[in-house]
């Protein structure tokens, strides 16, 4: 059974429909790329899997072992984040409190695990530091170590790499890659970059006017891929 | 001057003073930071003005306890204020500024042609600085008063690890399984029994000092939001204190709630201050 299944879904908002008849499968270990225009309903479709907002129609379903709060979540960066006093140990552990309920302090396997992700993203000497003074690429490992507290299972990227420079954009790729090769850790992830998409994808969504889901080959055989100039 | 202090420390209006002001500090300073990161700086300042409004509610409909009609009404809007967030029709500062100035205007309205009292102006100036009350609190005010904060004080370090979450990351708490919706819910309750506190000790006009001046202090030097909380709870506390006693010691009366608002402003001159050399520094 598929670990994220989305059944013929209608969304909108306020109610004006912007997308339907959507329906997509993710496999435990997939790399998906969702792709679009601005105003596709990206976002829109990112919230419903999160459980934000509710579909108009259709269903997501979760199966294989992975429960509606077990996804790891790296959203865009929010005017508040950006002059939040917070030090980088306290946002990463922050990302265990799902699992608190109404337990009031982080216990030693938590505090371990928070450790253990800032590692794991070479963050451990930032450990201290503030939020607000770390560069770009920095803050997005930072939340990225936090997702990884909440899950093992699937991750969902909100454009990842939006105003990184060149180089620490493919660092970013790469560690998402790695994440997913080596940690066989689920992806999702909206992108506007299409080349990008084609290259790191195992699976494109591609959602607008036309709607395109498949494997990557088949996506640079489609004519969306044709359009693009991509054989 | 220490000695004069000392004796005025045997009149027990100034020892009830002195504890009830120090605990309203502590309180209000606690959610501020939160309140100045969710951009809902002047919540302090609509919910006073409700609480104004719901006063002479109180008092034109003849109660002698008016906690009755103001905590509850406080309550609801702070509730409503808080919820309405990011998603509603009419922003969150505009929301604050219409619910704000519409009770003020209708409270004082009330005020004007129903009131029994001779002094009305004077009665309307008190309730918005604050003026003498604070100075004539009873006994059984003074215990409502430490139960309350006890109460606020240990919910909110029940809650810290909540608070933050929800503070730094709504959407990231709600999708990993935190019940948002409820914390928001208990941050707004704490808030407005905190307003209708300190009403009592810097009166409704200047409750929003209270709030954001010790907050904004210590983010200017701290980076770690458990040190801007501890910190503005220090700062918060001790400014509250000075404020208190600077005010009874001084002959010439000055009044409660704007010379604790003036410490605080000195207070927060310094740490800016400090924030920019340390700044030029590394």
């Amino acid at each position: 059974m598929a670990q994220l299944s989305c059944q013929n879904l209608t969304l909108g908002y306020e109610g004006k429909q912007i997308l339907s008849g959507l329906s997509f499968d993710v496999n435990s270990g997939d790399y998906l790329c969702i792709v679009g225009e601005n105003g596709s309903g990206k976002s829109t479709l990112m919230k419903t899997v999160l459980g934000l907002k509710k579909p108009m129609k259709g269903k997501v379903v979760f199966g294989d072992g992975l429960a509606s709060n077990e996804i790891g979540y790296l959203p865009q960066q929010t005017v508040v984040q950006r002059d939040f006093p917070a030090s980088v140990n306290e946002i990463v552990i922050s990302g265990n409190q799902g699992r608190c309920g109404l337990r009031p302090f982080y216990n030693k396997q938590e505090k371990q695990l928070a450790y253990d992700n800032m590692e794991r993203l070479g963050i451990s000497d930032l450990k201290n530091r503030c939020y607000r003074e770390l560069s770009g690429g920095q803050q997005q490992r930072v939340l990225l170590a936090r997702a990884l507290c909440a899950t093992q299972k699937m991750l969902l990227l909100d454009e990842p790499v939006a105003g990184l420079d060149p180089k620490v954009t493919s660092e970013m790729y790469n560690l998402i890659d790695s994440l997913n090769k080596r940690d066989k850790i689920t992806v999702i992830m909206i992108s506007h970059d299409i080349e990008a998409a084609v290259k790191y994808a195992s699976h494109i969504l591609h959602i607008g006017n036309d709607i395109f889901f498949g494997t990557k080959n088949q996506y640079v055989n489609s004519r969306f891929g044709r359009e693009r100039g991509m054989i | 001057m220490l000695e004069r202090l000392i004796s005025y420390l045997d009149y027990p209006f100034v020892r009830y003073a002195l504890i009830v002001g120090v605990l309203i500090a502590l309180c209000s300073s606690l959610l501020g930071v939160t309140l100045v990161l969710k951009r809902f700086s002047f919540i302090g300042d609509g919910l006073s003005h409700v609480a104004f409004g719901a006063m002479a509610v109180a008092a034109v409909a003849g109660l002698t306890n008016d906690m009755l009609i103001v905590m509850p009404v406080t309550v609801i809007s702070a509730v409503l204020l808080l919820r309405t967030g990011s998603n509603a029709k009419i922003k969150g500062d505009a929301a604050v500024a219409m619910i704000s100035v519409g009770a003020l205007a209708i409270g004082y309205l009330l005020m004007n042609m129903f009131s029994k009292s001779s002094n009305v102006s004077g009665d309307v100036c008190s309730t918005l600085f604050g003026s003498t009350s604070i100075l004539t609190l009873s006994e059984l005010e003074v215990w409502l008063c430490i139960i309350l904060s006890v109460v606020v004080v240990f919910a909110f370090i029940f809650f810290y690890n909540k608070i933050f979450s929800v503070t730094f990351d709504e959407n990231f708490a709600r999708a990993t399984g935190t019940n948002t919706g409820f914390y928001n819910l208990l941050i707004a309750v704490i808030i407005a029994v905190i307003i209708v506190l300190a009403m009592n000790l810097v009166g409704s006009l200047l409750i929003s000092a209270l709030i954001i001046f010790p907050a904004l202090s210590a983010m200017r030097v701290f980076k770690s939001f458990k040190s801007v909380t501890i910190c503005s709870a220090v700062i918060s506390v001790i400014c509250a204190a000075f404020g208190i006693v600077l005010s009874i010691i001084t002959p010439k009366g000055m009044p409660v709630g704007s010379t604790i608002v003036v410490v605080d402003i000195a207070v927060f001159a310094v740490f800016w201050l400090i924030g920019v050399i340390k700044e030029r520094a590394s």
